[in-house]
């Protein structure tokens, strides 16, 4: 086991564990500080994988935006931050038999490329990923479509949360 | 000899491999040496910044600041932090204990990360990372989330009240902040901090004047400083966030905000004023170190000189000015620097500076008579109800206008 390796297992087992503890912690905000932990442990994972740019910008969006806003609504409605009710309801068996199905769809998914055993090719490093993933967004034959669209799908989020908030005259 | 710290790293990388370490080994030795290194710098740096920011507010209010403990008062803050160390450590009743003690640590090490990716000098720089810029928002988040955290855990409705005020702060002002770092990312090609100090022949300072300025406000706004410091307002939330800290948990956050403002001179330094850039750096690259903190100390100056002059920003004109005023001028920035760089590629350097610049003056003149037909629409505007922070006053004024007894007399 070389030193990468043992880094992501302690990695991905902190991950995990934070992951569970925001389903099974009480206080509402401490399940928010978990989550934090969870997307930062997913960030140092997309570093591990040299996608530098994609875990900054998780730090940036899921943590900084995201995770704050959401602790800044708990916040709000103080009377909600410890609950005592039940912490399942009566489907827990199907979320538990879906998401299991899913896990499986995902795993197999992934057996099925090339690369899953073996190593894989290390990218050369003339190569500036965050050059090649802008000329990607913007270029027709790539993502141009999904990358407007998305815009588009927030700006109407963006319109939406002015007219709920516009005062009525 | 031109280069000591490159010098000193390989003699020590030499004696390590004569001993017999692995190179991966080697390498981690050294590179936990160099943060030890940074950190310690930079936070004894923190402790010099103590007695200079009490030495330049005393002069902008005609005081003469420390001057008893050793020459200038200069160990004044040596016995300031014996005094931090030897208070009583409070936790108050009913606090959240772990996201208490963990709030000021991440506070200070939020700021202290941002050092990481800051070039000192053309062969000295931490981590030399492709998408620098985006770092330093990212830890900035971070930096908020340390706030939110104080504020929640202290079980103290002041703190929690900074706390809110934080939010509504620091995450609106982040908006522009980030917008005018993309101005220089466009200017270099690049989101590498050591490339934009590179492409800095000319500082940006001359072709984007004004995304300088909106990054130098919004950070203030985003340190907390005066005329942004709602989230510590001593007159209506006597200290906000921190309330209930005392002891080094209080230092931390006293260092941390200090630092930040250092910090950020660092950074509006690098992005704007050519960071390590000036005569001779070329040869003596440990030149660098020397000019990039001139510099980075004289936007500290700046933003104390702005902290000690003006008062606080009352709530609702420090949301309009963000949300009406700096954050459409930074998008409207954004997109004429963007398209006039495409425009002017072709052109020599000389002749793209000084369009650009023109272009900057011209929106900077549009900008200042907006502001003046603005400023007298607002006079006018006295007499009409302001929102204001007594509920009662808005809740009687709704009642006032929809009782059913008053419709009934008036009927």
């Amino acid at each position: 086991m070389t030193f990468e390796q043992l880094l992501f297992i302690l990695i991905a087992a902190g991950t995990l564990g934070a992951a569970l503890l925001v389903v099974t912690t009480r206080n509402l905000i401490h399940a928010a500080l978990w989550l934090i932990a969870t997307l930062f442990g997913v960030a140092i994972l997309f570093v591990f994988l040299n996608a530098g740019f994609l875990g900054v910008v998780q730090v940036v969006i899921y943590i900084g935006a995201i995770a704050i806003l959401m602790i800044f609504a708990i916040m709000l409605t103080r009377q909600v931050a410890d609950t005592k009710g039940p912490r399942f309801n009566e489907n827990w068996l199907w979320a538990l038999f879906i998401s299991l199905v899913f896990f499986a769809a995902i795993a197999y998914i992934l057996s099925l490329l090339p690369e899953f055993e073996g190593t894989k090719p290390i990218l050369s490093s003339e190569i500036d990923p965050i050059k090649q993933l802008g000329v990607a967004l913007v270029s027709p034959d790539s993502y141009l479509l999904a990358f407007e669209l998305a815009s588009v799908l927030l700006l109407a989020a963006l319109i939406g949360a002015v007219i709920i908030a516009w005062e009525q005259r | 000899m031109t280069d000591p710290i490159t010098w000193i790293a390989n003699w020590l990388e030499k004696i390590l491999e004569g001993i017999g370490l692995p190179s991966g080994i080697v390498i981690l030795i050294l590179t936990i040496l160099g943060v030890l290194i940074v950190v310690i710098f930079v936070l004894v740096m923190d402790i010099f910044l103590v007695w200079m920011e009490r030495k330049v507010v005393a002069r902008f209010q005609d005081r003469l600041g420390p001057n008893r403990v050793g020459p200038y008062g200069l160990i004044q803050p040596i016995a300031d932090v014996i005094k931090l160390l030897i208070k009583e450590d409070t936790t108050p009743k009913g606090a959240d204990v772990l996201v208490y003690n963990l709030a000021p640590v991440i506070a200070l090490a939020s700021v202290l990360v941002i050092w990481a990716v800051i070039p000192f000098a053309p062969t000295l720089v931490g981590a030399e990372i492709n998408i620098g810029i985006l770092f330093i928002v990212a830890f900035g988040g971070i930096g908020t989330l340390a706030i939110i955290m104080a504020g929640w855990s202290s079980n103290n409705k002041y703190a929690l009240i900074g706390a809110f005020r934080t939010v509504a702060q620091v995450v609106s002002y982040e908006i522009p902040m980030v917008i005018a770092l993309l101005i220089p990312v466009i200017l270099a090609r690049t989101m590498s901090i050591q490339g934009i100090v590179e492409s800095q022949e000319l500082w940006n300072i001359v072709i984007a004047p004004l995304a300088a300025a909106i990054l130098l406000i919004s950070s203030i706004a985003e340190i907390g400083r005066t005329p942004f410091d709602l989230l510590e307002a001593e007159s209506e939330i006597v200290a906000g966030f921190h309330i209930e800290y005392s002891g080094m948990k209080f230092g931390l956050f006293y260092a941390g905000e200090l630092l930040h403002a250092l910090t950020i001179g660092a950074l509006f330094s690098t992005l704007f004023l050519g960071g390590w850039r000036g005569p001779f750096v070329e040869q003596v690259p440990v030149l660098g170190v020397i000019y990039l903190f001139i510099k980075a100390f004289l936007v500290y100056f700046l933003i104390m000189w702005i902290r000690y002059t003006l008062p606080r920003i009352r709530i609702d004109h420090m949301l309009n000015f963000n949300w009406k005023f700096l954050t459409p001028l930074a998008l409207i920035m954004l997109m004429v620097t963007a398209i006039m760089d495409k425009l002017l590629s072709n052109y020599s350097k000389i002749s793209y500076a000084i369009v650009m610049l023109a272009v900057n003056i011209i929106i900077i003149w549009a900008v200042l008579l907006v502001l003046k037909s603005y400023s007298s629409f607002e006079r006018q505007q006295v007499g009409v109800l302001r929102p204001t922070a007594n509920p009662d006053a808005v809740l009687s004024h709704i009642v006032k206008e929809t009782s059913p007894a008053q419709e009934a007399t008036e009927s």
